[in-house]
């Protein structure tokens, strides 16, 4: 016998630094409502079942499969969608080497990738190839056989510890691969 | 997912109640990783969902008046990962470690694990190993009963749905003492293990073998506590041969299905090939070795 619908529920959170406050039901998963309700589109659903990562989000700095978080559980906290990773328009170096070395093909499993990858080189900065494919194993692609998305967060690790972030080098027209390569 | 009531108590006693008074029409709710998935897919149904994570007392993880560990139910596999007093309890983080990837361990909790009940669960064979007990809170009081004890078969356990796990108590460790878990998986991470092993041994000042527990993972309707194998290990010096004859006899305790994911007699080769790993790397961990299979 089906009782009333439980009242939507009022909640407060804040995401990539801004403060957001939305009714959802109890119900939705946090990826439902980023998705549907926040417009924050980002984040995708592959599998809806936590197995492929597609829907990573950090919470409280920690990467999530947000298709098995409720929505209703993120009230007071922090995330970060892959919406927040650009600054101010400049992609954040992880962005710039997927870009650079290709490593994506579909790209549904981007925003998931580069959020956890994130998580990863703000914890730990220098991370060995054994590292990013441990870290990076809750991430699943058909597509590019996972080889250039190492490749491609081993770059941008270097590129991040040599300093080399476009906010840090603010020549105009040049792109970060020459920057890259200047600083080697 | 079809509807539900969200509560989020701020004590044992508040979930407890909460529990009993929606009379079977809700589940608890800590990681979720277990939970959410069989409610989408409708292999449950609940009116009401009780997150248990707003509970102070079952987030802590301390070390305990007589240096054993107590665990809170809903304490995270990456929190466990990182925490200090937990470092010793090497098994345990073996498994923790596995379970799914980074994105899981966030959330998935240990409490979560051993009472989602499945046969196949990562921490339990580590927590039998590692000689745990467990307390839990029902309507009529609070429990408390060997973690061998508690599950009952796949999906099952003691408290049939009545109960709120608080927390796990694990052995303090001998002075030398190494564990370890390892399971069989076709691919390197993020599966179900198709045989599983966990191992603890406490050496004597004379090398000889003093304590000894070897637990058995998804080769039954619930992990097995090989309690004969282990007591043949008392008083021996450690050797390749002993550890070989403890690990086929060890062996002989598995009952496994055949299915998709391996034969009865995979599964028994894989249970004397895990133990005899598993005893070997407790030793070495015992002996002072870091032995690390996984980046941690
Ligand atoms: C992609 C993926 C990969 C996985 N990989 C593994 C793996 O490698 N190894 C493995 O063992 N498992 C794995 N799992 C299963 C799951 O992540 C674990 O079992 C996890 O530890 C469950 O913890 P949780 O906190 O998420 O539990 P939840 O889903 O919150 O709860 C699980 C069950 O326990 C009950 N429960 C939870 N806490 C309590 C409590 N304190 N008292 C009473 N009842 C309680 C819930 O009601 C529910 O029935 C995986 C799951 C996914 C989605
Ligand atoms: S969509 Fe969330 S893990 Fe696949
Ligand atoms: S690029 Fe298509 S799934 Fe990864």
């Amino acid at each position: 016998m089906p009782g009333k619908a439980p009242a939507k529920m009022a909640i407060s959170t804040t995401i990539n630094g801004q403060n957001y406050d939305f009714l959802c039901e109890p119900r939705q998963s946090l990826l439902e409502v980023l998705r549907d309700s926040l417009q924050l589109t980002g984040a995708k659903e592959g599998c809806n079942n936590g197995n492929c990562g597609a829907c990573t989000v950090l919470l409280d700095g920690e990467p999530v499969n947000s298709c098995i978080v409720l929505a209703v559980e993120v009230q007071g906290r922090e995330l970060t969608t892959i919406e927040g990773i650009a600054n101010r328009g400049e992609l954040h170096p992880i962005q710039q080497c997927f870009l650079e070395g290709a490593a994506l093909q579909c790209g549904i499993c981007t925003p998931g990738f580069i959020v956890a990858a994130k998580a990863l080189l703000d914890k730990k900065p220098n991370p060995s190839e054994e590292e990013i494919r441990f870290a990076l194993a809750g991430n699943l692609c058909r597509c590019t056989g996972y080889d250039k998305i190492v490749r491609s967060v081993q770059a941008a690790s270097e590129r991040i510890q040599a300093g080399s972030t476009p906010k840090q080098n603010p020549q105009p027209n040049q792109t970060n691969q020459q920057q890259a390569q200047q600083q080697q | 997912m079809q509807a539900f009531t969200y509560h989020a108590p701020r004590s044992v006693n508040e979930a407890v109640e909460l529990l009993a008074s929606t009379d079977g029409k809700s589940v608890l709710l800590a990681g979720g990783t277990d939970v959410l998935v069989q409610l989408r897919e409708n292999l449950r149904h609940a009116d009401h969902v009780i997150d248990i994570k707003q509970i102070p007392e079952l987030t802590q993880l301390k070390t305990t008046a007589d240096g054993g560990l107590s665990l809170g139910s809903a304490v995270t596999c990456s929190q466990l990962l990182h925490s200090e007093p937990a470092a010793p309890y090497v098994a345990l983080l073996d498994a923790a470690q596995i379970i799914g990837g980074w994105q899981i361990q966030s959330r998935a909790t240990i409490g979560g694990n051993l009472c989602n009940s499945s046969p196949a669960a990562d921490s339990v064979p580590a927590l039998l190993a590692l000689g745990a007990e467990v307390e839990y809170a029902t309507p009529t009081g609070t429990q408390t009963c060997c973690v061998s004890e508690f599950c009952t078969g796949p999906g099952k356990n003691v408290m049939n749905g009545q109960g709120l796990l608080v927390s796990l108590k694990l052995l303090p460790l001998g002075p030398t003492s190494g564990s370890a878990y390892e399971r069989f998986i076709p691919r390197y991470e993020m599966d179900i293990a198709v045989a599983s092993a966990g191992a603890y041994i406490e050496l004597a000042d004379d090398g000889t073998i003093a304590t000894a527990r070897i637990a058995l993972g998804a080769v039954g309707p619930k992990a097995i506590l090989a309690t004969q194998p282990a007591d043949a290990l008392i008083g021996q010096t450690p050797s390749d041969e002993l550890i070989e004859d403890v690990a086929r006899q060890a062996a002989t305790l598995a009952t496994p299905i055949n299915d998709m994911r391996g034969t009865i007699e995979f599964r028994q080769q894989l249970t004397y090939v895990l133990v005899k790993r598993t005893l070997h790397t407790a030793l070495l961990r015992a002996a002072g070795q870091v032995v690390s299979h996984h980046p941690r």
